[in-house]
């Protein structure tokens, strides 16, 4: 399995560096060209896999099921879009030094004070992760610390992301109201609709993929990465035993928000918006699908499953624009009675049985809450 | 038989000469100069019946006119270039005339005023009940003095409560605006401050403006009418908080017996209710086609309805996704949210995305008034089924066989199985019967609010929330969460607007379940910890 990790981040890492040159140095004729269309889309994809992965570390290793971690996703998205809004600078359509755009359409004489700082971007860099993070770390200290777990704990956070959504589709709140945040010009002061920066953008976010692939590889296989697990399958035992649960949990959780949060960060400048529809339950929801399809619990599957299910998204909505959600439907239904363990899950156990190979029996397979 | 006829003769006479005064003081209008003209229009408007007031509108609005040839008093529409005239007094249509057969009697802005009062006053003595409280309405709005004697003598003829009392204020708003002593002036204030109601604080606080005792009442009176008016708007967010609660209520009943039953939370529940709002429309276009008499039976037809479609369902989806799952909530979750996206996605391709309409049958439309609050039918109703929906489900549960081996299930689901009760059975049917409950949840639903593919998805977080907070498998800790629910959100309304109040109870509730993490109402008992 730990093989299995090393190839996928070499293979994303190779793919970092590759996608860029095929598209930007291979002429548009030949057969190896990456149209220019193609570069943000597979960059958002791989922004749905890291966010996957981070859902993964919560559910698949710490049995957190959180139905709310497009809250964070956005959250850093937002942090983001906030810079991004802040260099348009004079270039807006009102032209205003300081205010975005949205701010002078609705008569607002100053800039508010949780908007200073962010015309700089490692203080935006920050935030990115500082505030996802902060709302984890609270929200987690509360309900862990209380005990609030199963099915309670995901009712909950998807109230969280469901308060966040209505929050941030208010006009006064200053974060653009139902329009969110866009028509970016530049990032660091490179031109954000140029074709190499949408290259780079796609290098940058895959080679995120890949560290975060290779530290949760790590952590996973830490004396903490397997009282994680003893967490997800026994979490009283656990706690009889001596260890501080609420502790263990919220380090799975608080990270697993941070990484939301740089995923959304990366996925904004290529999207080129970010606006309240983010928050919505249901893309919380679909998360969870992408890292049940691939298998959680192990680390390569949500990647999978998150560029899988994405791919046929895709297909599906410009194909057969009225089966996508009776297709994601079917695969919510499919996945959880017939492949609980996801592609990645189902291989693994599948290769384990053949005597031949001695291979690592994976320390995946969620066990069902059977103990109920 | 004599009498009588001497009585019918004495009628025809009296009438006759009635009309010849009539058309004499209508044709007196066309004679005099502008400044006799107000004299003209009070004598008019002394005479009875509905003539004055028709002539005295056409002259306010500019449609009366002087026939040159025998001086006749018409009312003229203008039609072409020329005008078709009518005979106010018979009401006979004249034949058209050119512009130049007629002149217009001409008024000007300190006439229209007497006009008005004159025609309020003439409206005032007319036989239909109903165009006398508004002509004693219109009075009480436009508060002149002049047309005191015109509001005492109708007072004095008046036999209807209503048309008397709005009369007797159209009298104290006209005293206010008249010269009259203070005594006076205080007796109509206290009359107007005895209403308590929203319409009389103008006039009071033209009065208050001024100096004098009259002056200082109605100061105080207004103080007094805000303060009652301050306690009916907070029964107003009541009522509004219960009936926001009662549809919480109505969407949440199934899902807290279901996740106390099985542990399982449902996220098709919404759903269900949208079944059986479409089931309502579906009925309800069936009855428009072909029986239209029945329309006003039209939801009683569809609650069984609803209820059968919700319940069918429901066990399907208990057998396919449910059973096989059991025990693993959190995947039961994950399948049921797909059951619930190709419901949706299903109705939406069969019925369209866009919102469906369900009528109100007659007596479910409408509103009434208890003071100065406004309740609309539906909404009562509403509260009302749901109520009986509770105490049904509460019958259900304590004073049947089924409703005891369920609140065994409930408590503890080995030791129930182990004393024979058929736990999986139990199971099933509760779910058939919660989904049902759902079905016809969504009938009431479809009064007040769109029915859309979307319809469920509004509801289900909401119902989770009283669910969570009411805590599991108590139906009184759903009513009380629903009922809390609903009423905070109303009263937080009008400081913090919609939005944010529902944040604010969404937050109030992630800090709640801190506290009690089983909700308001927990189950007693040992338990696992699950």
């Amino acid at each position: 399995m730990r093989r299995l990790t090393y190839i996928a981040a070499a293979l994303i890492a190779a793919i970092a560096l590759l996608v860029p040159v095929l598209n930007l140095w291979v002429p548009p004729d030949s057969p190896f060209h990456v149209p220019d269309y193609l570069v943000p889309l597979l960059g958002k994809y791989l922004c749905f896999a890291i966010l996957a992965l981070a859902l993964d570390l919560a559910w698949g290793y710490c049995g957190i099921l959180s139905l709310g971690h497009g809250a964070f996703f956005a959250l850093g998205g937002y942090a983001m879009g906030m810079y991004l809004m802040r260099q348009i600078g004079t270039r807006g359509v009102y032209a205003h030094p300081v205010l975005p755009d949205f701010m002078v359409f609705l008569n607002w004489k100053e800039l508010p004070w949780y908007w200073y700082g962010f015309d700089m971007f490692w203080f935006a860099a920050i935030m990115v992760m500082l505030v996802p993070g902060l709302l984890a770390f609270v929200f987690g200290w509360f309900a862990f610390r209380s005990r609030v777990t199963g099915v309670y704990l995901s009712i909950i956070t998807q109230a969280l992301t469901y308060a966040l959504l209505l929050a941030f589709f208010r006009n006064d709140m200053g974060f653009g109201g139902n329009n969110g945040l866009t028509d970016f010009k530049d990032i660091l002061g490179f031109n954000i609709q140029a074709q190499s920066t949408r290259a780079v953008l796609f290098a940058v976010t895959a080679l995120i993929l890949a560290g975060f692939l290779l530290m949760l590889q790590y952590v996973v296989m830490s004396r903490l990465g397997k009282v994680m697990v003893a967490v997800r399958d026994a979490e009283s035992r656990t706690r009889f035993i001596g260890y501080r649960v609420e502790h263990v949990k919220l380090f799975a959780f608080t990270l697993s928000a941070v990484m939301a949060g740089i995923a959304g960060a990366l996925y904004v400048p290529q999207v080129g918006i970010i606006n309240p529809g983010e928050f919505s339950p249901a893309n919380s929801i679909e998360i969870v699908i992408w890292t049940a399809v691939g298998g959680r619990g192990t680390l390569v599957g949500p990647i999978i499953g998150a560029l899988a299910v994405n791919s046929g998204k895709s297909y599906f909505t410009a194909a057969f624009p009225d089966m996508w959600l009776l297709v994601l439907g079917a695969l919510f239904v499919c996945v959880t009675l017939f492949l609980p363990k996801g592609i990645v899950g189902t291989l693994a156990e599948w290769m384990a049985k053949r005597p031949a190979k001695k291979t690592h029996v994976p320390a995946t397979a969620p066990a069902t809450e059977a103990a109920q | 038989m004599r009498r009588l006829i001497a009585a019918f003769l004495i009628l025809i006479f009296a009438s006759t000469a009635a009309v010849a005064d009539l058309r004499e003081s209508v044709n007196a209008l066309g004679k005099v100069k502008l400044d006799g003209l107000e004299e003209a229009i009070k004598t008019l408007a002394a005479q009875p019946g509905e003539v004055p007031a028709k002539v005295l509108g056409a002259l306010g609005e500019g449609d009366l006119y002087v026939r040159k040839s025998d001086g006749l008093v018409v009312i003229a529409e203008e039609a072409g270039g020329a005008f078709n005239l009518t005979d106010p007094v018979s009401g006979e249509e004249l034949g058209q005339a050119a512009k130049s057969d007629v002149s217009r009697i001409r008024i000007n802005n300190a006439l229209r005023r007497v006009i008005r009062a004159a025609a309020g006053g003439s409206a005032l003595a007319s036989p239909d009940a109903a165009k006398r409280l508004e002509a004693a309405q219109a009075v009480f709005k436009s508060r002149d003095a002049a047309a005191l004697p015109a509001l005492d003598e109708a007072l004095a003829k008046e036999t209807d409560p209503q048309v008397k009392s709005a009369l007797e204020l159209a009298r104290a708003s006209a005293l206010l605006a008249s010269s009259a002593t203070d005594e006076v002036k205080e007796a109509a204030i206290a009359t107007l401050a005895a209403t308590g109601s929203r319409d009389v604080l103008p006039i009071l606080s033209t009065t208050a403006e001024g100096s004098g005792p009259a002056a200082l009442a109605a100061q105080q009176a207004i103080s007094e009418i805000e303060t009652t008016l301050a306690y009916w708007s907070m029964a107003q967010n009541v009522w509004f908080g219960i009936s926001l609660g009662s549809v919480l209520l109505l969407a949440a009943i199934g899902l807290a017996i279901t996740f106390g039953v099985m542990g399982v939370i449902n996220m098709a529940h919404g759903e269900m209710v949208m079944l059986g709002a479409y089931t309502t429309f579906v009925v309800q276009e069936v009855i428009r086609t072909s029986f239209p008499g029945l329309f006003d039976w039209s939801l009683l037809i569809a609650l069984p309805l609803a209820f059968l479609v919700a319940a069918l369902m429901g066990i399907l989806i208990e057998r396919i996704v449910i059973r096989p799952l059991y025990g693993r909530p959190l995947e039961t979750l994950l399948a049921t949210w797909g059951v619930s996206l190709i419901l949706q996605q299903a109705i939406r391709m069969i019925f369209g995305p866009t919102n469906r309409e369900v009528g109100n049958p007659s007596w479910a439309s409408g509103a009434f008034e208890i003071g100065q609050m406004s309740i609309t039918y539906n909404r009562l109703w509403l509260v009302l089924f749901s109520l009986a929906v509770f105490a049904g489900l509460y019958l259900l549960l304590n004073k049947t066989s089924f409703g005891l081996q369920l609140r065994a299930v409930t408590q503890n689901r080995r030791m129930a199985s182990a004393i024979g009760i058929k736990t999986p059975w139990v199971g099933a049917l509760t779910f058939a019967v919660r989904s049902g409950i759902a079905g016809i949840a969504g009938v009431g639903l479809s009064q007040i609010d769109n029915v859309s593919p979307d319809l469920g998805q509004s509801y289900i977080i909401d119902s989770f929330m009283v669910v969570v907070f009411g805590g599991v498998g108590n139906l009184w800790g759903t009513l009380v969460a629903a009922m809390t629910l609903g009423i905070v959100n109303k009263f937080l309304e009008p400081f913090a607007g919609a939005v944010l109040a529902k944040i604010l109870v969404l937050v109030f509730i992630i800090l709640f379940i801190q506290k009690r993490p089983r909700g308001l109402f927990a189950l007693k008992g040992r338990f696992v910890d699950a």
